[in-house]
């Protein structure tokens, strides 16, 4: 027992507040990622998690919880692509790249401030690769009041946003009201990879939000069943990856341990190396 | 043309402007209860807005009525099939499924499982000859079979009307002779009007029981007899056009220049026949 779970693990208040974040994260991701994977908005994902840098290290430099920078930045700048972007997917991608430059320029300026005017030169790590371990435990109701509201306009568009996958125009024949339905899912997206950068940083966000469901959406057959799949593999990836990081104190180099977020990056890629592998196979065979 | 008195669609002057074209001019026609009509023009003509336009997708002038009520919602007594979209492979929706969400793809909250909804996409499956790939993703699907999952997307609700916007599009010979027969089979069995866009009306001239032929935005409409004819086709495109009735099939053809262009009746529609080509269309 003590083999896989080092002594310590189930006592250590870190490791609760980094099961129950990361848990949550990984759930909403998983749930949000599989529209956002079968709207083909993983770019729009991209560009909501390089934006929400900005909003997180500005919040370093207010003195408060990152997930209010990441959330805020991330919801006005999915207003802003839909604002600007409402045409053509052409017209969309364009205004995503600019807003998301403009975005990152600004995050540059702040992790600079965040880093020279304070001791605190862990922020930019902090907020570009995530620090489960140092979550402060009065992040969790916060986390739980972000992620619900995008599990709630997964769950009342669910139909809606599958349909009009299939077809924009024959969602809007069926009486869909398209734009507003996407503008909601976008939100839905800038919540979950909020709640993804605070988990395993700003830059790996989306690994967590398009990873689970990338491979569930290889293993299922039904849009239903790929959210729970993709759902049930996030937060597998993510607790296996916490469990991996508490025992690698014991690792070399340093012995200081390694990091959270590149377990569970290094394993939801695994996981899509085999599906995507399995699946090769399948079709040769 | 008189409009029957129990009219499933009534059209009546029509109007469309798109960034200064007129692309419908005073379209009127009216559609029966259980009758086959093609929507019959070239790229251009105006097909796809007029769907839209009945859809209440587009704006315009004029009226659109359905089952004598005017300016209620139509969208419950529509079955639509959009022109061919692309759908991805890898994408987790099931034949299946997609036919379900004809039934309740519009309503909010989480599906629940349903055996009444079950059934029914089972028995709209078997109506449209697609049991057997009822359960692969609709993306790995052939043209065809994807145009009769589509299809029994649009009848699952029990719609008055199926509006179809070029099925036949990107469909080899057999699976769109195959996709007219499934569509005369349904039109007669289940009493539904078939409202059909095509650019190519001689595949479905054995099945159509009336005709509204679309050029430049305008519309000539009745049976076949009273619309394909020289006289009411030439007012319709404003210039001489011959009707000829080469080895079975109908061609529409104007004089263009040294040569001539065949309007309808041929898949290379719209485009001007080149000289080249004159011969070999001669010769065929």
């Amino acid at each position: 027992m003590t083999a896989i779970f080092a002594p310590g693990f189930f006592g250590s208040s870190p490791v609760h507040v980094a099961l129950a974040v990361g848990g949550i994260s990984a759930l909403v991701c998983g749930v949000v990622g599989t529209f956002t994977v079968l709207r083909g908005q993983s770019y729009a994902g991209h560009a909501l998690a390089d934006i929400s840098v900005t909003g997180g290290s500005a919040s370093f430099l207010a003195n408060i919880s990152p997930l209010w920078g990441f959330a805020g930045t991330g919801v006005l700048a999915a207003g802003v692509m839909d604002m600007i972007g409402a045409g053509q997917q052409r017209g969309r991608d364009l205004a995503t790249g600019i807003v998301r430059g403009a975005g990152l320029g600004l995050a540059a300026l702040f992790l600079f401030w965040a880093s020279t005017s304070t001791s605190t030169t862990g922020s930019a790590v902090t907020i570009l690769f995530g620090s489960m371990f140092t979550i402060a435990p009065g992040t969790l109701p916060l986390v739980a009041a972000f992620g619900l509201p995008a599990l709630i306009i997964v769950a009342v568009l669910f139909r809606p946003l599958v349909l009009s996958s299939v077809s924009a125009e024959l969602a809007a024949a069926r009486g869909v009201r398209v734009r507003f339905a996407g503008l909601a899912c976008l939100i839905a997206i800038a919540l979950a990879v909020s709640l993804a950068a605070i988990s395993i940083g700003a830059i790996l966000s989306t690994a967590l939000l398009v990873g689970p469901a990338a491979i569930a959406l290889r293993l299922t057959r039904s849009p239903g069943r790929a959210t729970v799949a993709a759902a049930v593999i996030g937060v597998a990836a993510t607790w296996i990856g916490i469990l991996l990081a508490y025992d690698s104190f014991d690792w070399p180099p340093s012995h200081n341990g390694w990091p959270v977020s590149f377990f569970i990056v290094v394993l939801i890629f695994l996981g899509y190396l085999g599906v995507q592998f399995a699946g090769r196979r399948q079709r040769a065979g | 043309m008189a409009a029957p008195d129990h009219a499933v669609l009534a059209v009546a002057s029509v109007g469309v402007r798109l960034g200064g074209r007129q692309v419908l001019d005073d379209v009127s026609f009216s559609l029966g209860a259980g009758e086959f009509v093609g929507l019959i023009g070239s790229n251009g003509a105006g097909k796809t807005t007029l769907l839209r336009v009945i859809l209440g997708l587009q704006a315009s002038t004029g009226q659109v009525t359905m089952g004598g009520a005017a300016g209620t919602s139509r969208r419950g007594l529509i079955g639509y099939v959009p022109q061919k979209i692309h759908l991805d492979p890898d994408m987790p929706v099931r034949a299946r499924d997609l036919v379900g969400l004809g039934l309740d793809g519009q309503r909010l909250g989480l599906p629940l499982p349903s055996r009444r909804k079950r059934l029914l996409a089972d028995e709209m499956l078997t109506a449209v000859d697609a049991t057997r790939f009822a359960d692969q993703r609709v993306g790995s699907l052939s043209g065809g079979e994807q145009q009769r999952v589509m299809i029994a997307h649009a009848l699952i609700s029990r719609p008055q009307l199926l509006l179809l916007d070029e099925p036949l599009a990107n469909l080899d010979i057999s699976s769109a002779q195959e996709i007219i027969a499934l569509l005369a089979k349904i039109c007669r069995e289940q009493q539904v009007s078939v409202l059909i866009s095509a650019h190519e009306m001689n595949s479905l001239l054995p099945v159509m029981d009336r005709i509204v032929y679309m050029a430049g935005g305008r519309a000539a409409s009745g049976t076949t007899a009273e619309v394909i004819r020289e006289d009411v086709l030439s007012k319709l495109y404003g210039h001489h056009v011959d009707v000829l009735n080469v080895h079975g099939r109908v061609l529409v053809v104007a004089h263009a220049g040294e040569g001539f262009e065949i309007l309808a009746g041929d898949d290379a529609t719209a485009e001007p026949a080149h000289p080249d080509h004159q011969a070999d269309e001669a010769g065929q």
